[in-house]
């Protein structure tokens, strides 16, 4: 057996995007050692795709008489377990809204510099599902404002970093995470990593779907990992659409733009010009009576928040997404199968300010000036608010050493995230996952890693390179996005499920005997092999989560099953784990919210 | 079925060659989606970075027809003559095919210090007006694709990256520089370590920022006259000494602590 690069950190964070460099921050300022893993380059993560803001209570904007708009920690709570349909940990929505505002006002420490209100503070923008101005931000590239802040400050804390370095495997001794095993993306060559504690935050997957905003990067391997592995997964079956994604041209499909867009006053029209969102049929009970009735109260609302509501566009995600769809179905579409999306009356000027990389991205990529003409967009596969179980005070998962922040733990977000909520959550529980993985790797020794671990995983790796047939990645990958694009998509039946599942067993079968070319030298086609199975299955764990949660709550909506069951499903989390090769899937009462949090809800959730 | 032809570098550093695919266009397509049907079609073993696919990510940098640009955002029907030739970045050593070693640009990066608040605003809610940050975020726009360092003679044709952090840097350093709140004296670096000096203004990387940074006009130049201003001018020097002009007193570079961050690459060594 080859020789391969042994490294030893205290604490090992596998991902580099908010999450995973909070996190490195936070472990060194305990004093820890800390490898940083990253699947691409430095900087590159998805957190820059990121546009709309990061949402925290700063409570910097004003009313026109002069009055600040009343944001506090406490809205933000019931606005974030609202959202998400409360299937949110509410211990984890409390840390969250109560240490957003200081983790933002920390990356302006730390050098981030957001766009500015007239008395000098951080500008906040509306978002959908946020009573306030709540999202401090920078034009429309917030995401890269963040990563490149924490990637500048990680730097200068002090890390090792491995760039291009795929990890395919935790490494145990007995029940407890010690490290990690992968290969380097370049080289091909192996690499192992031994660590106290290891930090997952390798955000989500929408590689198994075939309208996505995710990069090749998304292809479940932390959540598997961590899986594999012995820990828990909860909420597996929410996977958000993102209710406006590029539609036209076909290059440019799944593409985000960005909900700010709504903020900003975009308007969505289908193809008979009507603005839609004002039909009633489209107004949850929970938000009736929130929202502007008409489209003048809307208009009124973009100069006088306090005195307006907020126009229907900023419904939660999931409500706006079942809204397109459920247009295009009647065939009120747009020309090439979506609705449109028009801001042209706020004008060039504002629109050139305000939303500058969505002008550039329509105008170089689409050949359209929005400032002129309306967009046509489509729900695309965006987030995932499933993933691993963390205790919300530290991130640490149910196996020991393992800890996990951001879009690869579950349990904040429930059954539909707020946008602009993504952001604050890398940080508050990069943080915290990072604070913790320390704690715990004070009190630890580095385990033994027996060296079988890594033998089994190096065979399952080289097997696709070495076989003289078998099947190629990418088409399976291909019949998965086909099936699950239109079985596990916005609607979901059980019908439609069961034969999604049907195809995932299929191609797991299939999987099992891959081929790909050449060697290991920066070789995408191998690459792809490992990541097919990763993607197989947790597509299996969403499909059958799916199955299992009989109501339509937020993300999850079923056609057989069209009304919200609280009295049972809402009372319930799903978590999944991995038993020899099958998932089994628990029934797991939610835990019951304090009482001075319940008031909280009844007194800001109306 | 429209065709376009790419001739795509497929090679190492034992040598390579331009190799010509067939590939068939939808509208909008671009020079990325190109690249993708090859892999997932012709040959899966074709070597390129991306990520976001968005232009917001700068990971598919290459030079098309010889122009250093985002192969996201890099449309084929832009190349009516139906051949589009795609060829690594030549500053910088090549992987394989499409793919150089880019790690240098994070060497170089890590040796400049992050934010310095000023101590009077330290831990506090900055007060900073939109108009006095407007240049700074015109440079936090980058994405660092490292086209700009690519194009830069100094780097692509002299290959003095021991001497100078190329435009880059000098973006990054400028964004730093004229922050309001920073307190970390950047000229000092600017001048010696960056080597700022090297730079002869041919506006090559303004040229190719998909950003549209004025990297040279903006950046570079007020930098330089900042430079020349604290070292250079005899008068300003003259007026200093008796006490006429005052220099923003700031912390010198070495008051900072130098946490070492490696960047580890696995380079040119194949795996067997």
């Amino acid at each position: 057996m080859e020789n391969y690069e042994t490294y030893e950190y205290d604490v090992l964070v596998v991902g580099a995007g908010g999450a995973g460099l909070r996190a490195v921050i936070a472990a060194r300022e305990a004093g820890c050692s800390v490898g940083l893993v990253c699947k691409s380059l430095l900087g590159k993560a998805h957190t820059v795709m990121a546009e709309g803001g990061v949402a925290a209570a700063l409570n910097n904007m004003t009313n026109p008489d002069g009055t600040k708009e009343g944001d506090s920690w406490e809205v933000h709570f019931v606005d974030t377990m609202k959202g998400g349909a409360f299937l949110n940990n509410w211990r984890m929505v409390e840390i969250f809204a109560k240490e957003a505002p200081e983790r933002v006002l920390e990356l302006e420490q730390y050098g981030a510099v957001f766009d500015r209100t007239p008395e000098g503070l951080i500008a906040q923008r509306p978002f959908g599902g946020h009573r306030y101005r709540r999202l401090n931000h920078v034009g429309d590239r917030t995401g890269l404002e963040l990563i490149r802040t924490l990637q500048d400050k990680a730097v200068g804390v002090g890390m090792n970093v491995h760039m291009e370095v795929t990890l395919t495997r935790l490494l145990k001794d007995g029940d407890r995470v010690v490290g990690a095993f992968g290969y380097y993306r370049s080289s091909g060559k192996f690499v192992v990593f031994r660590a106290r504690a290891v930090v997952l935050a390798t955000g989500g997957w929408g590689r198994m779907y075939m309208y996505t905003s995710n990069s090749w990067e998304g292809t479940g391997d932390g959540v598997m990992m961590a899986c594999e592995a012995g820990a828990e997964l909860i909420d597996m079956e929410m996977v958000q659409f993102h209710p406006t994604g590029m539609i036209w041209p076909p290059g440019m499909r799944g593409i985000l733009v960005t909900e700010g867009v709504r903020g900003e006053g975009g308007i969505l029209l289908n193809s008979k010009g009507e603005r839609f969102m004002f039909n009633p049929e489209y107004m949850p009970p929970l938000y009736k009576g929130q929202f502007a009735e008409t489209p003048e109260e809307a208009e009124r609302w973009l100069v006088d928040k306090k005195n307006n509501r907020r126009p229907p566009e900023l419904l939660p995600r999931d409500v706006v997404a079942r809204a397109i769809y459920r247009e295009v179905e009647a065939g009120r579409g747009s020309k090439h199968g979506g609705v449109y999306l028009d801001v042209t009356h706020r004008g060039a000027e504002y629109i050139k300010r305000k939303l500058p990389s969505m002008y550039e991205q329509f105008h170089a990529l689409g050949n359209l000036d929005i400032t002129k003409e309306p967009m046509e967009v489509y729900p695309t596969i965006h987030y995932a608010m499933g993933g691993i179980r963390v205790e919300p005070e530290t991130g640490a998962t149910s196996v020991p050493g393992l800890f996990a922040a951001g879009e690869v733990a579950g349990g904040l977000h429930g059954a539909n995230r707020l946008g602009g909520n993504s952001l604050s959550d890398i940080i508050v529980f990069g943080k915290r996952a990072g604070d913790g993985a320390a704690a715990y790797a004070k009190t630890v020794e580095h385990g033994t890693i027996d060296p079988a671990q890594i033998e089994e995983e190096v065979d399952y790796l080289l097997a696709p390179l070495e076989a003289q047939s078998g099947e190629n990645p990418y088409q399976i990958h291909q019949e998965l996005q086909e099936a699950m694009q239109k079985h596990c998509m916005i609607a979901r039946t059980e019908k439609g499920l069961l034969t999604c599942l049907e195809k995932i067993q299929e191609l797991r079968r299939r999987a099992q005997n891959l081929k790909v070319d050449g060697d290991r030298f920066f070789n995408p086609g191998w690459h792809a092999a490992r990541d097919i199975r990763f993607m197989l299955k947790t597509s299996e764990v969403i499909v059958r989560c799916a199955l299992e949660r009989q109501e339509s709550r937020g993300a999850q909506w079923r056609l057989d099953y069209p009304d919200r069951d609280d009295a049972f499903w809402g009372k319930v989390n799903l978590i999944v784990t991995q038993v020899g090769d099958q998932f089994r899937i628990e029934r797991r009462p939610l835990p019951e919210m304090p009482a001075e949090l319940k008031a909280l809800i009844e007194k800001y959730g109306k | 079925m429209e065709k376009v032809t790419l001739k795509v570098f497929r090679g190492d550093v034992m040598g390579g060659e331009l190799v010509t695919y067939e590939v068939p266009t939808q509208p909008g397509m671009v020079v990325l989606d190109a690249i993708h049907y090859i892999q997932k079609n012709i040959d899966g073993s074709l070597a390129a970075r991306w990520n976001c696919k968005a232009a917001k990510c700068g990971s598919c940098s290459a030079e098309v027809n010889g122009k250093p640009r985002l192969m996201c955002k890099s449309r084929v029907d832009e190349y009516p003559e139906g051949v589009i030739t795609v060829t690594p970045m030549r500053a910088f050593p090549l992987l394989k095919d499409l793919v150089t070693d880019v790690s240098w640009n994070y060497r170089v990066s890590a040796k400049i210090p992050p934010l310095v608040p000023k101590p009077e605003v330290a831990g506090k809610p900055f007060r900073m007006q939109q108009e006095d940050v407007d240049r700074v975020q015109e440079f936090r726009k980058c994405i660092e694709c490292f086209l700009c360092q690519d194009v830069c003679h100094v780097l692509r044709e002299h290959d003095r990256k021991d001497g100078f952090f190329g435009p880059r840097q000098m973006v990054k350093l400028a964004a730093l520089e004229m922050h309001p709140m920073d307190n970390l004296n950047r000229r000092e670096q600017l001048k010696n370590e960056a080597g700022i000096g090297f730079c002869n203004i041919t506006k090559c990387c303004t040229e190719v920022c998909p950003e549209h940074i004025h990297i040279t006009d903006n950046a570079i130049i007020p930098l330089k006259e900042r430079v020349a201003d604290d070292y250079f001018d005899p008068v300003q020097g003259l007026l200093r000494r008796v006490g006429l002009i005052k220099r923003e007193k700031k912390q010198p570079m070495d008051s900072v602590p130098n946490e070492q961050t490696r960047i580890h690459t696995e380079s040119l060594q194949r795996a067997k």
